[in-house]
């Protein structure tokens, strides 16, 4: 096995899936000649020429919109969008043609087509680089929309994501791309999509992330179960749409105490998607009102203070003690 | 060539005025400017020569953020903009930092919005543009539509907006052109043509074999320029001013450049995708500012001692300014709060609030 980072276990992703089966392609803005901006089609037209890891025009919308063709005709597209904040360039090509083409078409046609693109606070980028715009495609029925955490979910996850049959949002955080390293094995595998991992148990409060979010939580929680003598439950989604409620279900079960963090804005996020639905059928099990750990609703803030506005260590500490104290 | 009946290169035959020796063309005319005009176009460009090179600096010493140099885009972007009256309106990309200074853009501004600081995008009451635009090709359209409502309110202003070669593939970049045809805007598309598109070169951006011939298509006129040729940029969009304030609806202009310098500095490696050869063939051959300077040298109007007085005093502007910025706040999460809406909104009235208190719970 190999030490991979996350833009590695991508990259290799998307290698061993296109030695596997030639109807798989990679395009974009510059992805071919260049590799990427951020090198996660490195290497790939150099094996597999220039028909197969595809610079595109200047046009998310043409990008997304022609994939959807082509994965409706047989191929197994997989498009990149350089920064997630362009996807609104792209978004009737994403939620109005590649998520209702099944639907619309009576099960006619179908639509394997992956959207990767990265997203995320942290990374220094200029404005409208950044956001988190995961609750658009959870809203939007007929997408499947995946997270990934580390480097080892991210590959087997980008695998199942190009062999499945339905349009997948492939989320990449932008700060995880080369900040973990982890044994990633050689080859394909698979980590199934809408199957939360549970990272660690816990009987006392249930701290529900993804991406970027599940390592920060992660020493949030080290500090809490330090100074309070408790134990708590972190489960990192992986997938954001579907979302593995049996797993949460359990888990609140258990705990009675909720914390969802995400570095989203807070309305309308997948924080408020999941309290709904525990609302709904877990609400005699709550100890405490669940809590959001979020970014407030502002649109992503300047550079310079992004670090203020994106959830802190602190800021999850306290909503833990929160449910805790209630 | 391709199938298309018009030769589209002697149709949209690229204008040079001043030759890359800084000589005029045979049978071109220079603009009508004085001695006093020439310099200050000059004045302009060499500025941008040192703000390009110390914004690089600033960048690698972490004093910066986001930075996308501007060298050898001199000469589109003041001799546009020296064509314009200040109360025209501008309407610039991430690249376009020297057409937004020389309309009064201060540079300390520049500095913090690099940086990504509160204030970086509150352009000053009295400048006429809209902060840089960061998603490409969509300030065509707002510039369509600026150029559309000084016509529907009969007011002389224009509305310029500059974007790159990569930019018309954008379907915004249509839609843009398309609506200030059919509207007669008062717009002028001022495409810098600097042959990439971060690592894209232009031949797989369109199989045009000019970007001025989409004008064609849209009903517009199109020309094509020699863009490291300030004589041309100035005449061009003189010309095209005037038609769009006589009513005579929009004008596509490209303008023949090269990027000097990385796309960005967040990581861009132009050897991946662009030969040394070729940069330094436009950086040595055509260079805009050495161009203008062998053409004022031969006028008696230039001197080395005034290159280096403009050098300095830009360096002491750009010194004072970063310091300035430096110095002052990063900006707040409650302060960012205010510029939502209007009024806030009860939600985010207690949102306010609770960022308030995260501060006094540390
Ligand atoms: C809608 C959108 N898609 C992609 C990008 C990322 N991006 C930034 S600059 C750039 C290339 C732009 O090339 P061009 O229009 O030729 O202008 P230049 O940068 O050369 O001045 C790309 C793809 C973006 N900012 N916005």
């Amino acid at each position: 096995m190999a030490q991979m980072t996350m833009i590695q276990a991508i990259n290799d992703a998307m290698r061993v899936e296109m030695e596997r089966d030639e109807n798989v392609i990679v395009l974009g803005e510059d992805v071919g000649v260049n590799g990427g901006v951020f090198r996660a089609t490195d290497g790939l037209q150099k094996q597999f020429g220039e028909n197969r890891s595809i610079d595109t025009p200047l046009a998310e919308s043409g990008i997304v919109g022609t994939a959807v063709a082509m994965a409706a005709l047989g191929m197994r597209p997989i498009a990149e969008i350089q920064f997630g904040g362009f996807i609104y360039e792209a978004m009737d090509a994403v939620c109005t043609q590649a998520a209702r083409l099944r639907f619309r078409t009576g099960g006619r046609f179908n639509c394997p087509l992956v959207i990767r693109m990265p997203y995320g606070g942290g990374a220094k980028t200029p404005e409208m680089h950044s956001d988190s715009f995961e609750a658009l495609f959870l809203h939007t029925p007929g997408l499947k929309v995946v997270v990934p955490s580390n480097p080892y979910d991210a590959k087997g996850l980008l695998i199942s994501a190009i062999r499945d049959n339905d349009p997948v949002i492939f989320y990449e955080n932008m700060p995880l791309y080369r900040s973990v390293k982890q044994e990633v094995p050689e080859g394909a595998y698979t980590v199934p999509i809408g199957k939360a991992n549970v990272v660690k148990e816990g009987n006392d409060v249930t701290v529900i992330a993804y991406g970027n979010m599940v390592r920060l939580s992660q020493q949030a929680i080290e500090a809490v179960e330090k100074e309070r003598g408790v134990s708590i439950e972190l489960i990192d989604l992986r997938t954001i749409s579907p979302l593995d409620m049996d797993t949460i279900f359990e888990s609140v079960d258990k705990t009675g105490r909720v914390v969802i963090v995400h570095e989203a804005v807070r309305t309308g996020g997948v924080g408020a998607e999941i309290i709904a639905r525990i609302n709904e059928e877990r609400i005699l099990k709550l100890e405490a009102p669940c809590v959001r750990v979020t970014a407030p609703d502002t649109p992503y803030p300047p550079t310079l203070i992004e670090d203020k506005w994106l959830p802190t260590k602190g800021r999850i500490a306290a909503g833990i003690k929160k449910v805790l104290d209630f | 060539m391709n199938s298309v009946a018009l030769d589209m290169q002697k149709e949209f035959k690229m204008l040079q005025i001043l030759d890359t020796d800084g000589n005029i063309v045979k049978g071109q005319k220079t603009p009508k400017l004085r001695d006093e005009e020439l310099k200050n176009l000059y004045r302009w460009m060499l500025r941008l020569r040192v703000y390009d090179a110390l914004a690089i600096k600033l960048n690698r010493q972490g004093r910066l953020g986001f930075y996308a140099p501007l060298g050898g885009q001199e000469a589109c972007q003041i001799g546009a903009m020296a064509a314009l009256r200040k109360t025209d309106w501008l309407f610039p990309s991430y690249r376009d930092l020297g057409a937004a200074m020389y309309h009064g853009w201060p540079i300390a501004d520049t500095f913090k919005w690099s940086r990504g600081q509160i204030g970086g995008m509150k352009i000053p009451e009295d400048v006429n543009m809209f902060p840089p635009q960061i998603i490409i090709a969509m300030q065509t359209i707002h510039a369509a539509g600026a150029g559309w409502k000084f016509r529907l309110k009969g007011e002389d202003h224009v509305a310029i907006t500059f974007f790159g070669d990569g930019a018309t593939s954008e379907g915004d970049f249509h839609e843009g052109l398309n609506f200030a045809a059919v509207n007669n805007a008062q717009t002028i598309f001022f495409n810098q043509n600097n042959g990439y598109a971060i690592s894209v070169p232009l031949r797989k951006q369109t199989k045009s074999e000019t970007i001025a011939q989409k004008a064609l298509a849209y009903g517009m006129k199109g020309v094509r320029i020699d863009g490291n040729d300030i004589f041309a940029v100035y005449t061009a969009v003189s010309e095209a001013a005037e038609r769009a304030r006589k009513g005579e609806g929009p004008t596509l202009i490209e303008a023949v450049t090269y990027r000097l310098g990385p796309h960005s500095m967040s990581g861009d490696d132009p050897t991946r995708y662009r030969p040394k050869s070729e940069e330094i063939e436009w950086k040595e051959g055509k260079d805009p500012v050495k161009r203008f300077r062998l053409y004022l040298e031969k006028k008696g109007l230039w001197t080395e001692e005034w290159e280096k007085e403009i050098e300095q005093e830009m360096k002491a502007e750009i010194s004072a300014a970063i310091n300035e910025v430096q110095k002052a706040p990063i900006g707040e999460v409650e302060e960012i709060m205010e510029y939502v809406y209007d009024e806030m909104p009860a939600e985010l009235k207690r949102q306010h609030a609770e960022v308030l208190s995260w501060k006094e719970a540390k």
